[in-house]
């Protein structure tokens, strides 16, 4: 039985270039990971119903516009709505550090700041996947 | 076994998050998916299975966007298996088909499900046939595939889809290169997209007149069996079975009406030739979009109207038995109880003992002793 680790990259709110998502998304995808990429400006609605049709292991967002305080903990929320409790949900982008703990009550498990290696998010995905892969 | 039957009962009653679930454990072959599968047996079939093919990058998922938002539009459930190729090397993959679409992921009447072909060759992943018997079960009215972009030998979509769209775009001066070489056989419906761009009217040019040479030629392509067992249909209608049913009958005149409709349109007189609908359109702002889903629709009406449709069905499941079966014949044979007894016939073959040809009987008798 050939097990994948399924990843959604999504880039939630309105922010218009998504050059580190890009990265992230090939580096994931150059660890062997099968990465599926929404494109910009999804909205939290969209990016929960990709997750649950593509049934990811983790969902991957970005944000450089600021409001990932409301987008991420809405994410969470939606998640939590459609009893979705077995994905693991991780942050990245341009979040001042006094957010980062609020961010991880609302059940975020990482935020990645820019200049993280692509290799400590790889890292964290594989050690903390919430199913088995 | 328990919960197999709650996970069917949950994808019978269209559970996304179900009919998610079951199609990841087909992708990942788990044993266990198959008492699922098993129950679902029974509601399967009813489903119209579009194939969308063509080069990379000749707009399939943003044609496929638009067909979705088309078919919503007249009510029909929607679902998309999107393929896109694993990288060989890690065996990772980028699954970017559903940028372009990921408008509908709210609608419910829409699922839309991204495949890697994880090494599978064909423009299809390797559990694409399972995957349709899923969302099939699940009560879509449509489902569109979308293969990876194709060169010459990726089409094994033909073995799954009821109508395969075959998409062009001017400007790739090797794309007629490819379609002469073959691929064009698997047609029903041929759209030349990006019709925007300059060289299109010269594209849907040589494409029909590729498609009028194949006709002339007699050459056997989808096209033809369809235009031939309509006109046996026809044939049959002017002797006038009044008990004909209402509904076939319709289908019937929409498929031929469909068809008169697009080589009349086409403005050519191909005097007795019937060829299948060449359209242009333009994905990006949907130009010829109702006019695609027309000629799909038609070609379906038509393959049903002619029994085509239940036929190449049976032809497909039974190339997909002879297929499974050969597989598990081959993993008989990759075994480590057969690789001893491979190896010791091989041993015999050199020593002389037996030539290729009995070592070859003896495996034969051991294998079918076995199954
Ligand atoms: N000018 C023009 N561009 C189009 C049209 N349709 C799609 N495109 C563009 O063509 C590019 C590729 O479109 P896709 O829909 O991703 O093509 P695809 O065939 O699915 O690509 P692969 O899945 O990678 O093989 C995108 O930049 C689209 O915006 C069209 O009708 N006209
Ligand atoms: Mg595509």
């Amino acid at each position: 039985m050939e097990q994948k680790i399924r990843v959604l990259v999504a880039k939630p709110g309105l922010d218009g270039h998504d050059r580190g998502a890009k990265v992230i998304a090939r580096a994931l995808r150059d660890a062997g990971m099968e990465v599926i990429y929404t494109g910009l400006r999804q909205t939290p609605e969209q990016i929960v119903s990709a997750a649950i049709q593509e049934d990811v292991d983790v969902v991957a967002m970005s944000i450089l516009s600021g409001a990932h305080n409301h987008l991420f903990p809405r994410v969470m929320e939606l998640l939590k709505e459609k009893g979705v409790d077995d994905v693991l949900v991780i942050g990245g982008g341009v979040i001042p550090d006094e957010d980062i703990a609020g961010l991880k009550a609302a059940g975020i498990a990482e935020v990645f700041t820019p200049g993280t290696p692509t290799t400590a998010t790889i890292e964290f995905i594989k050690n903390n996947l919430k199913r088995k892969a | 076994m328990e919960q197999a039957v709650l996970l069917a009962g949950r994808v019978r009653e269209g559970d996304p998050r179900a009919t998610a679930r079951l199609i990841s454990m087909v992708e990942r072959e788990d044993p266990s998916r198959l008492e699922a599968l098993k129950l679902l047996h029974a509601w399967g079939g009813r489903a119209h299975i579009i194939g969308i093919t063509g080069p990379p990058g000749s707009g399939k998922s943003t044609l496929t966007d638009k067909l979705v938002a088309e078919l919503r539009a007249r009510n029909r459930r929607v679902a998309v298996a999107a393929i896109d190729p694993s990288s060989p090397f890690t065996g990772g993959a980028i699954l970017g088909d559903r940028i372009r679409m990921n408008r509908h992921a709210t609608d419910e009447g829409v699922f839309i499900r991204s495949l890697a072909t994880r090494g599978h060759l064909g423009g299809l992943s390797r559990a694409c046939s399972e995957t349709v018997r899923v969302l099939d079960a699940a009560g879509y009215d449509d489902i569109i595939i979308e293969t990876v972009g194709v060169g010459q030998s990726e089409v094994d979509v033909v073995r799954l889809a009821d109508t395969v769209v075959l998409v062009s775009v001017p400007g790739l001066g090797d794309d007629i290169q490819a379609i002469k070489a073959g691929v064009m056989e698997i047609g029903d419906v041929f759209c030349v997209n990006k019709a925007d761009k300059d060289g299109t009217e010269r594209v849907v040019r040589e494409i029909r007149a590729m498609l009028e040479t194949a006709v002339m030629n007699g050459a056997s392509t989808r096209f033809s069996e369809l235009f031939s067992a309509l006109s046996t249909l026809s044939g049959a209608a002017h002797e006038s079975a009044p008990d004909e049913g209402d509904e076939e009958k319709a289908a019937k005149e929409h498929f031929q009406q469909g068809a008169a409709h697009h080589v009349a349109k086409q403005g050519r007189d191909h005097g007795e030739l019937q060829l299948p609908p060449v359209l242009a359109t333009i994905a990006e702002t949907g130009q010829g979009i109702a006019e695609l889903v027309d000629a799909i629709k038609a070609h379906e009406a038509g393959l049903a109207a002619t029994g085509l449709l239940a036929l190449r069905r049976r032809q497909n499941l039974s190339w997909e038995l002879g297929k499974a079966a050969a597989d598990s014949i081959l993993s008989i044979l990759e075994g480590e109880e057969r690789r001893v007894e491979l190896d010791e016939q091989a041993a015999a073959v050199l020593a002389k003992k037996r030539d290729f040809y009995e070592a070859l009987a003896i495996i034969r008798a051991s294998l079918a002793s076995r199954s």
